[in-house]
C-alpha cells in the first residue's frame, strides 16, 4: 500500500513580531487581536528589526513580553514622552506606544495632547474599552454615561463624574497630528479595517508626516461582567455610537488609500 | 582653555554639551532657566536634540526614553520641578539607565521663591521618589565645580548606570565668576552605544528597559543589586573637601554655597585665634561618614551651617555617634547666611568650649 502523501498549506502562522509566548490576557479580550494586528504589519513593512515600542501601565504593561522587538516600560500615562526621548535620538527607528484608555487619556493626557502638537513622529495605538482593566473595573475617562463600574455602582453619573472624553476628536485638531483614526475590533470586517489603519499609521511615521494614532475599541468581558461574544456586541451596540468610527484627520500623502 | 566670566547655569549647560551630552530635555523654572535657554541655542546647532517638553513630569520621561537609547541626557530644573521629577527618577533608577539631573535648588517648601536655599537635601539625598534607591549627589560650591561636577556626572551615571544629580542653588546659578571650561568631547557614534540600549534588535535578541519585576522573589534580588551597586559607589566616590582642620577644636561641617560662606567665616575666627577648620562634603551620596568620623575623634565640637531647617545635620549626627557637640547654624526660605552670623556662631561654639574647659 502506498503511503500517502500529506500536501500541507500554510494559511495562518504566528507573525515573526510576535513572541511564541502565552499571554496574560483574559478570554475574550481584543488585546490579542491588536497584539497580532500590530505585529503582521511589523512583519509586512519589514521594519521589526528597527522598531520600539513602548508600552504602558495598565493590561498592556507586559506588552513588550509579546513583542519580539526592543521595548521600553513608561511610567502610567508617560508612553508618548518617552517615546519623544527614544525617538529623537535615533530618528531612523520606528517608535510606537501602546496605551489604554486609563493611561492614556486619564493620567498621560497631556503627555499624549503634547506629542501628538509637537507632531512628533512616532505611532500610538490607543486601545479604549471604556473600563480599567488591570485595576479590575474602576471608571475610565472614556467609561460611556450609565456604564456601571466598580468606583461608578450606580452607573456613570455625568453630573458626578463628567463626561467620557472622546480622544480622536480632540487630537485631530492639532496641527502636528498627521494621522488620526478610530477603528474597532468587534467583528472581521472591522478588524481587517484596523489592520489597514495600523499600516497607514506606521507608514505616516516612516514617511516622518508627524503624530500618527488609531484609537481601537476593545472588549473587557471580565470587567464588563458579560461573556466574550457579547461583549463584542455591546462594543457595536454601545461604544460605536458613543464614539464613532472613522478618520479624524488623514495626511494626503496616504489619503489616496483610504476607502 | 582660558578662563572666562561665567554665569553657573550657563557654565553647567555648556559643560554638558561639551561632555557629550546628546539630548536635553526641560522646563523653565526660575533660577535655572539660563540652562534651557542655553542649551536651546547650542543643541540644535550641534545637530542635537533640545525640547521644552510641557511640564518636568513629560521632560524627565524624555530623559528617560533617551537614556534608554544609550545616548548621553541630562536635564535641569529647580526644586519644585524636581519635585515633580520623583515619579521619573524612580523609574529611572529602576531601569538602571544613566541620567544627569541639575537641581538649582530655591526656597520652599511650596512655591516658595526663586532665592538660594538648600531645602532640597532630604529629597535628593535620601532618594527622593518610591522605592530603595539613592542617586550620586554632587555638591559644588563655585561655578568651576559646577562645570568639573556636571562633567563627572556622566561618566559617574555611565560607570554605574545610575542617576547623577549635581545639587547647586540658586547662588551658584545666578552668580558670575571665571571659570574654565572642558575641551570638547564628540557625542558617542551610533554603532557605538551601549549593547543593553533599545537600538532595533537587528540580528539580535531584542532588549527590554523596564523596572518591573512583578515576581517579588525577582525584585527582591534586583533589589539586592542596586544595594550591591551603592556599596560600590559608597567605597569609590566619597569625595569631600578640609580646610585648617589640622589643629581645629572646632570643625564646621557645611556644603555648597554654606560651605563657601563658612570658608569666610574660618578665615575671620582664625585671625580672632579660634582654631577652626571646615570639612565641605562634595558627595552628598556617598556621604563622607568616615571623614566625619574620623573628624569627631580630633575635634572638641562640631558646628553645621546650612541653607535649611538642619537636615545634613542628621547625617552628622550618624558618623559623630554622640562623642563631640555638634551645633547647628541655618538660615531658610531663601535666606542666604551672611559670614559674620556664621562668625558669630563660631563664637557661640568656642564660648562653650571655654566654659566646659
Amino acid at each position: 500500500m502506498a503511503t500517502p502523501q500529506m500536501v500541507e498549506t500554510l494559511i495562518y502562522e504566528r507573525p515573526e513580531s510576535l513572541n511564541a509566548t502565552h499571554t496574560h490576557y483574559c478570554p475574550g479580550c481584543t488585546h490579542g487581536v491588536a497584539h497580532r494586528l500590530i505585529a503582521e504589519v511589523l512583519d509586512e513593512m519589514g521594519i521589526r528589526e528597527d522598531t520600539i515600542g513602548v508600552a504602558p501601565v495598565g493590561c498592556s504593561v507586559f506588552a513588550y513580553n509579546y513583542f519580539n522587538c526592543d521595548f521600553a516600560e513608561a511610567a502610567h500615562g508617560r508612553a508618548p514622552a518617552m517615546a519623544t526621548g527614544l525617538k529623537r535620538v535615533s530618528p531612523g527607528k520606528i517608535v510606537f506606544t501602546y496605551q489604554g484608555d486609563g493611561d492614556l487619556a486619564a493620567i498621560g493626557t497631556a503627555e499624549i495632547i503634547h506629542a501628538a502638537a509637537r507632531g512628533e513622529n512616532i505611532t500610538t495605538i490607543f486601545i479604549n474599552n471604556a473600563i480599567y482593566g488591570m485595576t479590575s473595573g474602576q471608571m475610565a475617562p472614556t467609561t460611556l454615561p450609565g456604564q456601571r463600574t466598580t468606583s461608578t455602582p450606580n452607573g456613570r453619573d455625568v453630573e458626578v463624574h463628567g463626561f467620557p472624553i472622546r480622544v480622536c476628536e480632540v487630537i485631530s485638531q492639532l496641527d502636528g497630528a498627521a494621522f488620526v483614526v478610530r477603528r474597532s475590533l468587534h467583528d472581521v470586517a472591522n478588524i481587517r479595517k484596523a489592520k489597514k489603519a495600523l499600516r497607514q499609521a506606521f507608514e505616516v511615521q516612516r514617511m516622518g508626516l508627524g503624530f500618527s494614532m488609531v484609537e481601537l475599541l476593545s472588549s473587557c468581558p471580565t470587567n464588563w461582567g458579560i461573556p466574550p461574544e457579547k461583549a463584542l456586541d455591546w462594543i457595536k451596540e454601545h461604544m460605536v455610537p458613543a464614539f464613532p468610527l472613522g478618520d479624524y484627520k488623514v495626511h494626503p500623502a496616504v489619503a489616496a488609500g483610504q476607502e | 582653555m582660558a578662563r572666562e566670566l561665567l554665569k553657573g547655569n550657563v557654565a553647567f549647560a555648556e559643560a554638558a554639551v561639551r561632555a557629550g551630552c546628546e539630548a536635553y530635555f526641560g522646563y523653565p523654572i526660575t533660577p535655572q532657566t539660563e540652562a534651557l535657554e542655553h542649551m536651546a541655542k547650542r543643541m540644535p546647532d550641534l545637530g542635537r536634540t533640545f525640547i521644552q517638553a510641557e511640564s518636568e513630569v513629560a521632560a524627565i520621561n524624555m530623559v528617560y526614553g533617551a537614556a534608554c537609547a544609550g545616548v548621553r541626557v541630562m536635564s535641569s530644573s529647580s526644586s519644585p520641578g524636581v519635585s515633580l521629577m520623583m515619579e521619573g527618577l524612580s523609574y529611572i533608577a529602576g531601569s538602571e539607565v544613566p541620567v544627569v539631573l541639575v537641581d538649582i535648588m530655591r526656597g520652599g517648601p511650596g512655591l516658595g521663591n526663586i532665592a538660594p536655599s538648600q531645602g532640597d537635601y532630604n529629597q535628593i539625598v535620601k532618594g527622593g521618589g518610591h522605592g530603595d534607591y539613592r542617586p550620586i549627589v554632587l555638591a559644588p560650591a563655585t561655578v568651576q565645580e559646577l562645570i568639573d561636577l556636571t562633567v563627572e556626572a556622566f561618566d559617574l551615571a555611565e560607570k554605574y548606570r545610575c542617576i547623577v544629580i549635581v545639587l547647586a542653588d540658586g547662588n551658584l546659578g545666578q552668580m558670575m565668576e571665571p571659570a574654565e571650561l572642558p575641551a570638547m568631547q564628540p557625542v558617542r557614534k551610533r554603532e557605538e552605544r551601549p549593547g543593553w540600549a533599545l537600538t532595533g534588535a537587528r540580528g539580535r535578541r531584542p532588549n527590554v528597559v523596564s523596572s518591573i519585576y512583578i515576581d517579588p522573589v525577582q525584585e527582591e534580588i534586583f533589589n539586592h543589586k542596586l544595594m550591591e551597586k551603592q556599596a560600590r559607589i559608597e567605597a569609590s566616590e566619597v569625595r569631600y573637601r578640609d580646610l585648617a582642620l589640622e589643629d581645629a577644636e572646632i570643625a564646621i561641617v557645611a556644603f555648597g554655597t554654606a560651605g563657601r560662606i563658612a570658608q569666610s567665616a574660618v578665615k575671620a575666627a582664625r585671625e580672632e585665634g579660634i582654631r577652626v577648620g571646615l570639612m565641605r562634603p562634595i558627595s552628598l551620596y556617598p556621604y563622607p561618614y568616615a571623614r566625619v568620623k574620623e573628624l569627631a575623634g580630633h575635634v572638641r565640637a562640631m558646628l553645621v551651617v546650612e541653607m535649611n531647617g538642619g537636615q545634613m545635620i542628621e547625617d552628622v549626627r550618624l558618623a559623630v555617634e554622640g562623642r563631640v557637640p555638634i551645633s547647628f547654624f541655618g538660615r531658610m526660605g531663601g535666606m542666604v547666611p551672611l559670614p559674620d552670623e556664621v562668625l558669630d556662631a563660631i563664637r557661640k561654639v568656642h564660648a562653650g568650649l571655654a566654659q566646659a574647659a
